[in-house]
């Protein structure tokens, strides 16, 4: 088991595996997306309070819950390389950080464009608010340390403490609207009984996250396959081409 | 369904389409970022090969 372990977390052979991947991730991910966004804009009929406004919820919901599981994958991630000095695992951690930043910063600003029209306000110091907002700061602060550092080594040790630390703020992000008062409506997909959204208004919001989540798978592998290679620079598997 | 219709949104167009476009600007920006991430790295991994 271990040696077939070494074998997958090796440099090369992860190189080659996530090139072969990536184009079965990219593909279903742009049909997925775009199904969605024509499913949400033009087929689920418009809501009896919000009107054609809870529309934005097939970009933000999303974008949300990307932006949480980004960062506990990035956490994991950064764990199993603190503990079993994995390179690879620190890379990849790295590698999903600014995917995840953007998701976060798309769930703020869509959220923001959508409490316009429902609260009357861009912006209020609410608790899911502010640790959503608190979890953009997370993952630039991640990679503001990780560049902080020439060696990668200590860039990668240091960043993954912040990052496992930081994983606290995720079931803050979710269970926000259940212990404090906030302006932003309760979960109505994420509830252990029944959804209380209705079904032809629930089947984009699940595709577009399947989307959304293919799309990470995407791009991880991609900017792994770059990170792989910033670190083997040296590496004789490198030298004899790629 | 009549396009005009469609385009006003029930008169919050304003605020989905700039959502929808918004979303649409961070995930191509990713898309590229991606992309020339591991395309500077593939290029200077073949120079040095090739300085060899």
């Amino acid at each position: 088991m271990w040696t077939w372990f070494h074998k997958f977390a090796s440099p090369p052979h992860a190189y080659r595996l996530l090139g072969n991947l990536a184009p079965w991730f990219g593909w279903p991910a742009l049909a997925l997306i775009l199904l969605a966004a024509w499913w949400g804009l033009v087929k689920a009929p418009a809501d009896y309070q919000q009107g054609d406004a809870f529309r934005i919820l097939y970009v933000h919901a999303p974008s949300a819950w990307m932006s949480m599981f980004i960062y506990v994958a990035m956490a994991v991630a950064a764990g199993v390389g603190l503990i079993w000095r994995i390179k690879l695992a620190h890379a990849a951690a790295a590698a999903s950080a600014p995917i995840g930043a953007s998701f976060t910063f798309l769930a703020l600003a869509t959220g923001s464009i959508w409490g316009k029209p429902m609260w009357g306000t861009w912006w209020v110091w609410d608790a899911r608010l502010t640790s959503e907002l608190i979890l953009l700061f997370l993952y630039l602060g991640y990679m503001a340390l990780r560049s902080s550092f020439d060696d990668p080594q200590r860039a990668d040790r240091a960043s993954a403490v912040l990052a496992i630390v930081g994983v606290i703020n995720v079931p803050i992000i979710h269970y926000s609207v259940e212990w404090w008062t906030t302006l932003h409506q309760p979960a109505s997909v994420t509830k252990l009984d029944k959804p209380s959204i209705a079904i032809e208004m629930l089947i984009p919001l699940f595709i577009m996250i399947v989307g959304f989540q293919l799309y990470y798978g995407w791009a991880v592998s991609r900017r792994l396959r770059g990170e792989i290679l910033r670190r083997e620079r040296n590496a004789t598997w490198l030298k004899e081409g790629i | 369904m009549d396009l005009q219709e469609f385009l006003r949104m029930g008169g919050y167009a304003g605020y989905v389409w700039t959502a929808y476009g918004l979303t649409a600007v961070v995930l191509l920006m990713n898309w590229l970022g991606a992309r020339r991430c591991e395309a500077d790295e593939q290029a200077s991994a073949r120079r040095r090969s090739s300085a060899d």
